[in-house]
């Protein structure tokens, strides 16, 4: 499989990365590279193979349904999240105009 | 009194408990030398004498009070920037967090400082951990301290820890940090002549850690030798509730239990590691590990890891992959940059932002991972990979009932020179052919200095583990290091 311009556009769109015609052009042929070289997966044979999903056995874990149970990452913490935000208003994360 | 920059960490360490000299008099002498060496190397993206210096005056206070110290007291070390540092700036070497300044602390710098390190700076590396050569950052390219004879070219560090190594080659620091997700701390460890461990994927939390792949990044030390990094790793690991794929296992006690005796030992050598057309200096060095591991009581056993020419194409689906998915996070609203052109929307702010703050090999990663995600395509790349991933897991598996631990070089070369590589990245990603198959595994690996190739240029070797041995891996590597007797320092330029 090989990708054109279109669907670079269009995974650059997916992607939420603003890109130029040229950047497009130029992004072409690198992408494709890539792919070439990794289409090689296809002839491996995976029958009865299942995916990957841990790569160590690890069980989920589930914290105590206690609040704040680790200070840390509990709740009370307005000022702290939004301290690095570009344009907090008003104790809330301020976005340009979403609804007209 | 020695040069204490000579020194590393149980050196310093036990120095700073005995009283031959006092942390803050080894923090002032490493804070100096980064100084004099930062111009030259970049190695790091910003200094923080003063948390040196602060944590080396309570190092010193707690001993005048008779108070325990840690195993990690009166050592000034550098933090790769990729782990959160509460107050002091974290950047992923990104444009697109120029200015984040963490309200937390990660787990693994809270446990070090928890030790008695200290912080020298934040060490510069590829952006967002994306690149072997320390080329893709957004502070400049990290120098190492290596060069080739009667030649000034700047070479590569490695990456993406680079400067993490270039720091603790050029004695600017005594170790470092690193992070590892297809060979980022053993690739610039081999490329600069320290020592340099990966533990099994879990060991170390990645709690406050910037994410790139999660199912594959490992933070781990970087040093001088095998003990310092025995030593650094054991207060580095431990469980973590804030990390879900965190292990839940105490830590052994790596250090004490180094044991350089290799009788009774079987080690692997896989013989689809040795590539048609591999660097002669490389074959050698493999050859030299080989007779060493045997030197030290060891049986060597030949083995068969059959899918490992499909490991490189295999990373470069999933950890792409799994960067598209945890970048999406950086969307102008809640840190980083914004980029909000006039009378742009919502959907228009996050893709200026995108495009004014990610770099090019960035980008690129989190296109190729929109794409293998995407709807009509996520079978046939990303769930073929998964699966390809194991078989590769498997075979590592089948392996280890054979054998102790796996010998394999640590990269294809010694370092490159700055350029050389960058114009293709394609060629990039193949540097990472001998480190990516144990990432992809969660197996604990390290590369330690074995020689000088023909440029005089130094070559790692690698040890692989079976999860949960990284005290197999560290002796097996001790036991290398002991007869490599690597000494060769890059002679100062800067």
């Amino acid at each position: 499989m090989s990708v054109d311009t279109a669907t670079v556009a269009k995974i650059a769109s997916l992607a939420r990365i603003k890109v130029t015609e040229a950047e497009i052009g130029a992004m072409v042929p690198e992408l494709n590279g890539i792919l070439a070289w990794v289409e090689q997966l296809a002839e491996v044979d995976v029958t009865g193979v299942e995916p990957m999903t841990a790569v160590i056995p690890n069980t989920q874990r589930l914290r105590d349904d206690v609040v704040n149970a680790d200070p840390l990452t509990g709740g009370d913490m307005r000022d702290a999240v939004l301290a690095n935000a570009p344009a907090p208003e008003h104790g809330f994360f301020g976005v340009p105009k979403v609804i007209e | 009194m020695t040069d204490l920059t000579n020194l590393g960490i149980a050196a310093l360490r036990d120095g700073v408990a005995k009283g031959d000299f006092t942390a803050t008099e080894v923090a002032t002498a490493f804070n100096a030398a980064v100084e004099a060496a930062q111009p030259a190397l970049n190695a790091f993206i910003v200094t923080t004498p003063e948390k040196a210096l602060e944590a080396a005056a309570k190092v010193d206070a707690d001993r005048a009070a008779g108070n325990p110290l840690g195993t990690m007291a009166g050592v000034p070390i550098g933090m790769k920037d990729l782990f959160a540092t509460k107050g002091t700036q974290t950047t992923a070497a990104s444009k697109i967090l120029e200015g984040f300044t963490p309200q937390y602390e990660s787990t693994v710098s809270q446990k070090l400082w928890d030790a008695g390190a200290g912080m020298l700076g934040k060490l510069n590396l590829d952006q967002f951990a994306m690149g072997s050569s320390n080329e893709t950052s957004a502070f400049g390219n990290v120098i190492s301290p290596w060069r080739r004879p009667n030649d000034t070219a700047p070479l590569a560090p490695g990456g993406s820890s680079g400067g993490s190594s270039s720091a603790v080659a050029a004695r600017i620091a005594p170790a470092a940090t690193g992070t590892d997700t297809g060979g980022s701390i053993r690739q610039p460890a081999a490329f600069t002549g320290i020592s340099g461990i990966k533990p099994t994927y879990g060991r170390c939390s990645r709690w406050g850690v910037v994410a790139f792949a999660s199912s594959l990044d490992q933070a781990g030390a970087m040093a001088h030798d095998v003990t310092d990094c025995a030593i650094m790793l054991e207060a580095m690991a431990g469980f973590d509730p804030k990390d879900s794929t965190s292990l839940n296992l105490p830590v052994p006690a790596w250090t004490a239990g180094l044991n350089a005796d290799m009788k009774g030992k079987k080690v692997g050598i896989p013989r689809e590691y040795r590539l048609d057309g591999m660097d002669p200096d490389v074959a050698k060095s493999w050859d030299d590990g080989i007779a060493w591991m045997k030197d030290a009581g060891a049986e060597i056993v030949e083995i068969s890891l059959p899918h490992t020419k499909y490991a490189l194409p295999t990373y470069y689906i999933i950890a792409p992959a799994e960067a598209s998915s945890n970048l999406a996070r950086y969307d102008g609203v809640r840190y980083g940059l914004r980029d909000l052109p006039d009378g742009a929307g919502l959907q228009d702010m996050y893709a200026a932002t995108r495009a004014a703050g990610f770099g090019p090999e960035v980008k690129r990663r989190i296109m190729i991972g929109t794409y293998v995600l995407s709807a009509g395509f996520y079978d046939a790349y990303y769930t073929q990979a998964q699966k390809v991933r194991t078989l590769i897991a498997r075979d590592f598996t089948e392996a280890f009932q054979q054998v102790d631990v796996i010998l394999v070089p640590t990269a294809p070369s010694s370092a490159f020179a700055l350029g050389e590589k960058s114009a293709d990245p394609l060629e990039m990603y193949l540097n990472d052919v001998f480190s990516v198959p144990a990432s992809l595994a969660g197996l604990p690996a390290m590369s330690v200095p074995a020689g000088l190739d023909r440029s005089g240029l130094p070559l790692g070797l690698q040890v692989i583990g079976k999860a949960f041995d990284e005290q197999g891996v560290l002796n097996a590597s001790l036991a290398l290091e002991q007869r490599a007797q690597f000494t060769a320092r890059p002679a100062k330029w800067w």
